[in-house]
């Protein structure tokens, strides 16, 4: 059987034959989905009594929703998530962006031993630092804080390579430039480098962002109060107060958690892959 | 062996015709080459030979058999491609031996393991091995067989790519801009080792360049192209002192063709850029024409008047044995260009006033819509017709 | 080629030395220069350079220390103790279960990733059509929050009311308990790893397939290797070696960091049958707060990870030297 004309176009058998597996493995992946959000609008009846339909008889989605809403604090945990995300983030630029400039386009002795320490950074798998990190964080006293979920990230290895790796093939000609303008270093930094290196940007916020929005590990350590939970560690609080038995609030808070990543990714969804693969360097 | 026959091949990607009709032969034997610039559609007419993209409308041929319908694997053609294409993963032996892998040995006797130990396949897998390895020490190559790609410079891996399309023996090889990753030293000398090539296997060379010193020296037939359109097919010769077309004319020679306005005041006579030069047109009094005037049919003259042209110096290039003067001519917005003699022309200094002479039998004369217009004495073609009706 | 080169690094010489003479003085321009820019370049870099040492390079020292030593929260001494964690961690059965049970977890993980993601990116990049969609669908795991996915999972799998269970009762097939039954709970586990990563997967593979140029699959064409069989094993298959080797490592590396559906649906049990390394050091350093013995397991995870990560650098140099 031959796949491809000459003209290197599927023949009619094998594009259909293409579009039905993956029709059918799409429909597969998707399955998690569809279930959470079918239960997420069923009522307790029905989700008891086991059904395969999607579409419930007796529409609960308001009940639901607004139960997932009010009695646990949804909207709180999302906000935290906000917070923590965005804190975790404007650190990370700050922090790594001149360091990666100092790397990438000045000449100093200990560069290339500094360098050495962001590459021994990207090695490490941070679970590992969980414990002395909690230590640091309890003698410093900020254990159950918002600076207890941002402090280990302030710096990320991965960012400052990945910054590192666009500053790069910025031509050196344009420092010289900017120099001659009369700029200062890190004036370069913000003016010139980083505005050139936007999608480097875009791309590390991205991964930055989606990592620390679905982190578990951390948070679990870091904070007791419900009330300073991000997202995923608010969910799982939920679900084992609940007992796991009320099942449609439940799995409408869960759509609730998952949606807003959701929904950025399909709106930017070329930025989520560039920007996730851009992170397999680190991972 | 075999002459390919191209017959009015159409082409379009989405809204852009890439060709337009485009109809050569190609006799058998013979080396002709594709000339025009990027973007022109001479890629395109290659692929479309090779099989590997699908013309719109219009058939080709090779040996007198259509192959419109055949993949490239039975078109018997092979070719070397710009980036050599060679498989990065194999060794050169390998790279040259797949071709003719995968025509004689069944999909059995390919299988991993297990094809080996099928009757006939050994001796059909050493047969190749003897085949490969006389192709590789004929090219000169014999030593890097069991190296990769990636170990080769680049003018060997040239070698290899010509290798691999060569030991299939193919009735007509396809050669892509086969030069262009070459540094300008390796680009001559492998130009020459192409052209014994040709001259070794006597089979069709069907080679695509935008480099016109490709085209002048290694074809027997130059078919030049521009915007999907085949302008002229002829002798290297010909395209460059007999084109058919202003552009062709425009395109071929450098420093390029001087083109001037003129308006024939009478029979033998045009008035051109403030003067008048003696050229039999043939044609009608006040008929508008473009003259076509290469730079070296210009040669210095004492005074001005007729059958000279006067301007003022505007800038002169050094070439060594050349000297290329920029002239502004009265009436004209583009300086001509005219390569002179260095000893001849020892004292010319910018803003001086220069006075050349024309060969009139060197002037090409073109219609207003860019057609050529032929003397009826100089041509023999009977498909030229007589320029008095042309020029109208 | 070699002459003309050394003609012109004969006529270099003269003006190279004339050069140094001028930079004899103490303090030259140029010395102040480079004093400037070292001063700058450590400025720039010195806020990460402080929390580089603060938050990764002191933290695996005190794992380390930890590890070596009888540390317990709050203690205000320690003592050397030498290998006596590792050697309480290694007779422990439940460490010993929670690496073979990582080990299984990550076997079937990664092949099942990697076969399932080299497939569907094959199957989209052979055609033009819908190309973004599929990608969407297929990717969409990797970005959802796994901690609420999880819940979903546990909905899915319900022992009663679960579409699993339903569908296969449905059609005639045994029914189980998935998450409560040991035999069960780590495959199901691990499907819900290849679930998660197998987008991840097919992305990187059709970046890898999108970098293969065209002209090897033309000259694989004139070379009569044109079946769609031939053509992925002449150019598509050995041109994404290298990509495959490295999908392999990082699929490796992120079911070894397995944690999130272990905490939610499991907790490690029934038994020990889902404890994986990463819930073992977080039960063993954060729950039971046994220290040293927790960060006796850091250290195992860190070798594991970091010559994974080592061998994925070897195999991205080699990708380099490919062309």
């Amino acid at each position: 059987m031959s796949l491809t004309t000459s003209a290197n176009r599927l023949s009619p058998p094998a594009a259909i034959l293409r579009h039905a597996v993956l029709l059918v493995a799409g429909a597969l992946i998707l399955v998690p989905f569809v279930w959470m959000v079918s239960l997420s609008i069923k009522p307790p009846g029905e989700i008891f009594r086991a059904s395969f339909s999607f579409w419930p008889a007796q529409f609960y989605g308001v009940e639901n929703y607004t139960k997932a809403l009010t009695q646990a604090p949804l909207p709180r945990y999302m906000g935290n998530g906000l917070i923590v995300c965005a804190l975790i983030l404007a650190l990370q630029v700050l922090v790594c962006a001149p360091c990666a400039y100092a790397l990438a386009k000045l000449r100093f002795p200990g560069r290339d031993l500094l360098f050495g320490m962001v590459l021994i950074g990207l090695l490490l798998p941070h679970q590992v630092l969980s414990l002395p990190l909690f230590i640091l964080g309890y003698q410093l006293g900020i254990l159950n804080t918002y600076a207890a979920l941002v402090f280990p990230y302030v710096v990320s290895p991965f960012g400052i390579f990945l910054f590192r790796q666009f500053f790069k093939t910025v031509p050196d000609d344009l420092v010289h430039a900017a120099r001659l303008d009369g700029l200062s270093e890190i004036a370069i930094v913000w003016k010139i480098m980083v505005p050139m290196a936007l999608p480097a940007v875009i791309a590390f916020s991205i991964f930055s962002v989606v990592s620390h929005w679905n982190d578990l590990f951390w948070p679990l350590i870091a904070v007791r109060d419900q009330s300073l939970m991000p997202p995923p560690l608010g969910i799982m609080a939920f679900k084992n107060e609940e007992a796991g038995n009320d099942y449609g609030p439940l799995m409408a808070a869960s759509t609730l958690v998952v949606l807003p990543l959701v929904i950025a990714f399909l709106a930017a969804q070329k930025w989520f892959v560039e920007g996730i693969t851009g992170g397999a360097v680190k991972q | 062996m075999a002459s390919v026959s191209i017959d009015s091949i159409r082409k379009n990607y989405g809204p852009t015709s890439v060709l337009r009709g485009v109809s050569l032969s190609i006799a058998d034997g013979e080396f002709l080459t594709l000339l025009g610039p990027s973007g022109c559609g001479k890629s395109t007419l290659l692929r479309i030979l090779a099989g590997l993209e699908v013309q719109d409308a219009g058939s080709v041929s090779i040996g007198e058999r259509a192959v419109d319908g055949l993949r490239p694997k039975r078109r018997d053609v092979a070719m070397v491609f710009q980036s050599y294409a060679l498989y990065p993963h194999m060794t050169v032996a390998s790279n040259m031996t797949l071709p003719l892998r995968m025509r004689r040995l069944s999909a059995f006797q390919r299988l991993p393991l297990l094809g080996r130990l099928l009757p006939g396949t050994a001796r059909i897998a050493a047969e190749i091995d003897v085949e490969v390895t006389r192709t590789a020490k004929s090219l000169g190559i014999g030593h890097l067989l069991a190296r990769k790609p990636g170990q080769l410079s680049g003018g060997q891996r040239q070698r290899v790519a010509v290798g691999r399309a060569m030991v299939r023996h193919p009735a007509v090889f396809l050669m892509d801009e086969p030069l262009s990753n070459l540094d300008a030293k390796l680009r001559v000398q492998m130009r020459a080792e192409i052209k014994e090539l040709h001259q070794r296997l006597g089979v069709t060379f069907v080679y695509v360049t935008h480099d016109q010193a490709e085209a002048m020296t290694l074809s027997d037939c130059v078919a030049v192209m521009l915007d999907g359109e085949l302008l002229q097919v002829a002798p290297p010769q010909d395209i460059y002192a007999d084109p058919d077309d202003r552009r062709v004319a425009e395109f071929i020679g450098s420093p390029k063709i001087n083109m001037l306005d003129g308006v024939v005041r009478e029979r033998d006579l045009i008035d051109v850029a403030g003067s008048t030069l003696t050229i039999e047109a043939d044609a009608l009094a006040g008929a508008h024409l473009t003259l076509g005037i290469r730079p070296e049919a210009f040669h210095l003259v004492d005074h001005g008047g007729q059958g000279a042209l006067t301007g003022s110096v505007r800038m002169i290039e050094h070439m060594g044995s050349d000297l290329f003067v920029h002239l502004d001519l009265a009436g004209v917005d583009h300086p001509l260009i005219a390569r002179l003699l260095a000893e001849r022309a020892p004292h010319i200094a910018p803003g001086q006033t220069l006075h050349v002479g024309v060969r009139p039998d060197r002037v090409l004369l073109f219609a207003r819509n860019g057609r050529r217009l032929r003397r009826e004495v100089e041509t023999g073609r009977a498909s030229v017709r007589p320029i008095r009706e042309i020029a109208r | 080629m070699s002459e003309p080169r050394a003609l012109c690094g004969s006529s270099d010489q003269p003006s190279a030395t004339g050069g140094v003479r001028t930079f004899r003085s103490p303090v030259s321009p140029a010395r102040r220069r480079a004093f400037t820019e070292t001063l700058a370049a450590w400025a720039l870099a010195g806020p990460a350079v402080f929390f580089l040492f603060v938050l990764f390079f002191m933290p695996v020292i005190g794992v380390f220390v930890i590890a070596l030593t009888d540390w317990q929260f709050g203690a205000r001494s320690l003592s050397f103790v030498g290998l006596a964690n590792f050697r309480e961690v290694f007779a422990d059965v439940g460490f010993r279960a929670s690496v073979v049970n990582t080990v299984v977890y990550v076997l079937i993980v990664v092949p099942g990733t990697v076969v399932f993601g080299l497939l569907i990116a094959l199957l989209i990049e052979s055609g033009k059509s819908c190309r973004s969609f599929y990608r969407a669908i297929h990717f969409l795991p990797f970005m959802a929050t796994l901690t609420a996915m999880a819940i979903a999972w546990e909905a899915l799998l319900h022992p009663t009311i679960g579409l699993v269970n339903q569908t296969l009762a449905a059609i005639g097939l045994p029914t189980a308990n998935w998450l409560r039954d040991e035999n069960t709970a780590l495959p199901v586990l691990a499907v819900i790893g290849i679930w998660q990563n197998l987008g991840y997967a097919m992305v990187l593979f059709l970046a890898g397939l999108k970098s293969i140029p065209q002209d090897l699959y033309d000259a694989a064409d004139v070379d009569g290797a044109d079946l769609w069989l031939d053509r992925l094993r002449t150019v598509t298959l050995p041109m994404l070696g290298p990509v495959s080797m490295f999908v392999v490592i990082v699929v490796a590396l992120r079911a070894f960091e397995c944690f999130d559906t272990v905490k939610v649906l499991t907790q490690g049990g029934p038994g020990h049958a889902t404890d994986v390394l990463l819930y073992t050091l977080y039960r063993e350093s954060f729950e039971y707060l046994r220290t040293g013995y927790g960060a006796a397991v850091a250290v195992v995870f860190l070798v594991i990870v970091v010559t994974l990560t080592l061998v994925q650098t070897r195999v991205m140099d080699r990708k380099v030297h490919y062309q």
